[in-house]
């Protein structure tokens, strides 16, 4: 029984995943299906995040598996985080028309759940590489479900397309790393790259390309906006988030256990990255018009920022990066979760479509207000804090610079965040008829955007436990 | 363990706000009942505070500590000292009056108190904070309901250029700052945020030099210092009654506060090596802020400039780093946001009436309106330091420490008080005396009592303050002394 609970998580995921699929031809009426599907999903993920809160937590990091998975604080922590953001996102599923008669939907959710957790806690190059693709295939699914929607179709393709490619890069500098190294074992490989030569260098920018991508790192970004601007809303939401919280812990891992020394001086290359995709995403995001594609650029801003952390190589470093992620992930699945809404009603996610929104639905208002500020990076939001740490992380390590144009960058973002509430708050629909156009907020999603509000407000608020947990992830990592 | 008066002053407009976003939106009467129950509770806890502060002990009183994250040092760290006490008043004055003016607002009042709240939370935060960490974040808590408030309630030609202009360079001064905090915050080694202790962390003079610069001027940003004040008359006018006057009567004080306390107060060699230029923007700031004031024809205009002169003094008194000039500046916190909260007042009374500011178009609104009128001659005798109103008891002390330091600055300086004299003057007469052109005629309301309490209570401090300097003086003496020990007993 001790052997399984490094792998709970998962192992329940599988679980619920059969579970969904057999149940799944007994629902008849499409609204019973809906609501099963949903709810079975939502708990049963909630079920398995609390099981592991109090079975699966691990000790002193140990390998396991044969050295496949390490049972580690990073790990478990993002795999709660995976688990969370997929349960959130299972109860937007239930607004999104095509999505919610279909128990595929939810069975690719939870796998590519399951493909995270691997990738989170894997510490062998097979099974990271398994991992990802386990995490990648279902998200291509996902992206391209809409079959009748064009852009669906192509964001679908288009994810798929760059992905492999992306994919075989990762996977050609895992095999050069194997051929030189003689071993696939993460923790075995660091004695192999304490040189700093050409070879390194060359594996490295391979590695580091297959996982920019997935955390849409500058120049490895372009995918995104096109991608979640076609796929449907939820599925974009958990794109942005959990699959790029992925990538960070993958990242974070291979940095800290494989390339230490190198990393020192790998460091002012990821730290001109972090600036250029903090500063690419955020440029480009002002001049969006199509909420969609601006909260795709303002997430590839986020993941420069994140970044930082990481750049900081330090404890304090890649906890700020963990804490920063947890608060994006919140704050960005809230944003999303917004607007499905919205452009479920409306059918529209251009920004023209938030006009009036104010008097349509004030309370949904408010949350969206919640949502880019917090974005933003304006207290008592979780994205203040998680800025300050980062911020303070870089400064701690002596990336003044970094800091600076991390600054810089969150007044960038604070400009079109506050656009967008100028739309929902100032501008009115047409003929100024909003109280005839009201927006209605289904029960299971108001009940995601509620628990959404309360952890963006907490984790702005009462940030002392939740960076403790951040910072318990980043230990023994160096 | 006494009673946490600050913390519950600085949450309870938060916990208004909230509560007031639970009512219905059309249960008008109860949502503005409700923000005037919270105002005054806070008010009535801050005149608590003032008078309760023991003077001659000095120091941070009313303290309260609560770890809030050891691993870095921040703490909840409430305390005030001479130097914030009446500040903190002076909050507790402007929301009451504030919502008392704001009664009429008809445009989703719930809304509007709401985030006016967030707002005063925030200021309060600011004034009150002896943790750095936290003075940022209710700082930035102060900077984002601006603006939501300018740009829904706002005048309707400027409200999205100036609130965007507003909030953006608020924004930049308060990270520009917030860079150099966290850099104090590494290079002191003590592991805290908290300012008493950063207090007794003796930078390099090097360090000081390097760093003072930005985190002042990052906050001076919201104090309305030159070549950054662009913001400020924009702003004021674009922003509904209410907010213009929590903007200019307390907000920029917030921004000077924050550059004394973190700037002057934890980096004073810094202090002493850049005076020289604090003192030549504030100058600039002083007497061009006076001379633009005097070209303007709009009324909200004017005093929209003419705070940024009468900022440019408290700045000045700042730069003096001498015992005379920071005890004005002190006082002139406090005298100022009085006196704008009166003038916002006035402008957006008259505005509401006779719907436009423009002043060549106005005259004779005395007869409608005599209190109105009446305030804004005190506020104007006021704001060019006529003795016997609170205006003198600031700047007199002001000028002294100018004069102390460098003369020729005083005498430059004071042009500024003939020129404020003629351009309030005149307004005074253009707006309130003459003809009454003839479309007003009948059509100028009387306001209505609320209002009239409102403006009473703001005329009854200018005028208590000048002639009881006793009832405010004491208070910043004993903060000023603080920060004279930290610049090493100048």
């Amino acid at each position: 029984m001790a052997t399984i609970l490094p792998i709970l998580p998962e192992t329940l995921l599988l679980a619920l995943a059969v579970l969904l699929l057999v149940l799944d031809p007994f629902q008849k009426k499409e609204g019973n299906r809906r609501l099963f599907l949903g709810m079975f999903t939502a708990f049963g993920l909630l079920v398995i995040l609390v099981l592991s809160l109090l079975f699966a937590r691990p000790a002193d990091p140990i390998l396991v598996f044969g050295g496949m998975l390490r049972f580690d604080w990073l790990g478990f922590f993002f795999k709660m985080f995976f688990v969370f953001a997929a349960a959130v996102s299972a109860l937007f599923f239930m607004d999104m028309d095509r999505l919610n008669q279909r128990a595929e939907a939810f069975l690719l959710l939870l796998v590519a759940t399951i493909g995270m957790c691997l990738m989170a806690s894997s510490s062998d190059l097979v099974m990271l590489y398994l991992g990802i693709e386990t995490t990648s295939i279902p998200l291509y699914i996902l992206a391209g479900f809409l079959t009748g929607d064009d852009k669906s179709t192509e964001s679908g393709f288009k994810y798929m397309l760059f992905g492999a490619l992306t994919s075989a890069v990762l996977l050609y500098g895992f095999s050069l790393i194997y051929g030189f190294a003689g071993t696939t074992s993460l923790y075995a490989l660091g004695n192999h790259f304490s040189k700093f030569d050409l070879l390194a260098i060359g594996i490295t920018f391979l590695v580091l390309a297959g996982l920019a991508f997935k955390v849409s790192l500058f120049p490895f970004h372009f995918w995104a906006p096109d991608v979640y601007e076609g796929s449907p809303t939820p599925v974009a939401g958990f794109l942005s988030t959990a699959s790029k919280a992925a990538g960070f812990a993958v990242i974070i891992r291979l940095l800290t256990a494989v390339f230490p020394v190198i990393s020192t001086d790998w460091s002012l290359i990821l730290a001109i990255l972090a600036a250029l995709t903090m500063t690419v995403g955020n440029l480009i995001a002002m001049a969006q018009k199509n909420v969609k594609r601006m909260l795709a650029y303002s997430s590839i801003a986020h993941a420069g920022y994140a970044m930082i952390g990481v750049v900081a190589f330090s404890q304090f470093g890649v906890a700020s990066a963990v804490f920063y992620l947890l608060a994006y992930t919140l704050t960005n699945l809230l944003a999303f979760g917004i607007v499905g809404i919205v452009g479920h009603v409306t059918g529209s996610d251009d920004v023209t479509a938030y006009n009036g929104l104010g008097r349509r639905n004030a309370t949904l208002s408010l949350a969206a207000l919640v949502a880019f500020l917090s974005l933003a990076g304006m207290p008592p939001f979780g994205g203040f804090v998680a800025k300050f740490f980062v911020f303070a992380s870089a400064i701690q390590s002596g990336w003044i610079w970094l800091a600076v144009v991390g600054v810089i960058n969150s007044i960038f973002g604070l400009y079109y965040y506050l656009n967008i509430l100028k739309y929902i708050y100032l501008y009115r629909m047409n003929n100024q008829d909003e109280d005839q156009h009201p927006i209605p907020v289904s029960r299971p999603a108001k009940v995601a955007l509620v628990v959404l509000v309360i952890g963006v407000v907490l984790i702005g608020t009462l940030f002392g436990p939740w960076f403790g947990f951040a910072n318990h992830a980043a230990l023994n990592m160096f | 363990m006494q009673f946490p008066f600050l913390s519950v002053i600085v949450f309870i407009p938060m916990v208004a706000a909230l509560a007031v976003l639970t009512l219905k939106p059309e249960q008008k009467k109860t949502i503005r009942v409700t923000a005037l129950t919270a105002a005054l509770l806070a008010l009535a806890l801050s005149i608590w505070v003032y008078f309760g502060y023991d003077k001659v002990a000095a120091g941070y009183q009313f303290v309260e500590k609560y770890n809030w994250m050891p691993m870095l040092g921040i703490s909840l760290h409430f305390g005030v000292d001479g130097l914030s006490a009446p500040l903190v008043l002076l909050t507790g004055i402007v929301m009451v009056t504030g919502v008392m003016i704001s009664w009429g607002i008809d445009d989703r009042p719930r809304e509007f108190f709401a985030f006016l709240f967030i707002l005063a939370s925030g200021v309060f935060g600011v004034f009150v904070s002896l943790d750095l960490f936290m003075l940022f974040f209710f700082y930035e808590i102060a900077v984002f309901p601006m603006f939501l408030l300018i740009v829904i309630w706002g005048w309707i030609k400027t409200r999205e250029y100036a609130a965007m202009k507003l909030t953006l360079y608020l924004f930049i001064g308060s990270v520009v700052s917030l860079v150099g905090a966290l850099v104090m915050f590494w290079t002191s080694g003590a592991q805290t945020f908290d300012m008493l202790v950063l207090e007794t962390v003796k930078f390099t003079p090097g360090f000081q030099i390097t760093w003072f610069l930005p985190v002042f001027l990052g906050f001076a940003i919201l104090g309305g210092i030159f070549p950054f004040h662009n913001w400020s008359p924009d702003g004021h006018v674009a922003a509904p009654t209410a907010v213009s006057m929590f903007h200019a009567g307390v907000l920029m004080k917030l921004g000077a506060f924050a550059a004394l306390r973190v700037g002057i107060m934890l980096l004073p060699e810094g202090a002493k090596f850049w005076a020289p230029l604090i003192m030549g923007l504030a100058l600039v700031n002083i007497v061009y802020g006076a001379f633009i004031a005097s070209v303007q024809t709009d009324f909200k205009y004017v005093i929209g400039f003419s705070s940024v002169s009468h900022m440019g003094l408290v700045m000045m008194g700042f730069a003096t780093l001498k015992p005379e000039g920071l005890m004005g500046a002190g006082v002139q916190m406090f005298s100022h946001g009085i006196m704008t909260a009166l003038f916002f007042a006035a402008v957006g009374m008259v505005y509401d009436r006779a719907h436009t500011r423009d002043i060549p178009k106005l005259g004779g609104m005395i007869k409608p309106l005599p209190l109105v009128g009446i305030g804004v001659i005190i506020g104007s005798l006021v704001s060019m330091g006529m003795p016997g109103f609170s205006g003198f008891i600031a700047e007199f002390p002001i000028f002294m420490g100018i004069w102390k330091t460098q003369w020729v600055v005083a005498v430059i300086a004071a042009i500024s008080i003939v020129v404020t004299a003629s351009y309030v003057l005149l307004v005074v007469r253009r707006v309130f005396f003459g003809k009454m052109p003839e479309e007003f005629e009948g059509h100028i309301p009387p306001i209505n009592w609320l209002d009239k309490i409102a403006l009473v209570l703001l005329m009854a401090l200018m005028i208590g303050i000048g002639l009881f300097p006793a009832l405010i003086v004491p208070w910043v003496q004993s903060g000023v002394q603080h920060v004279l020990t930290l610049l090493g007993g100048a």
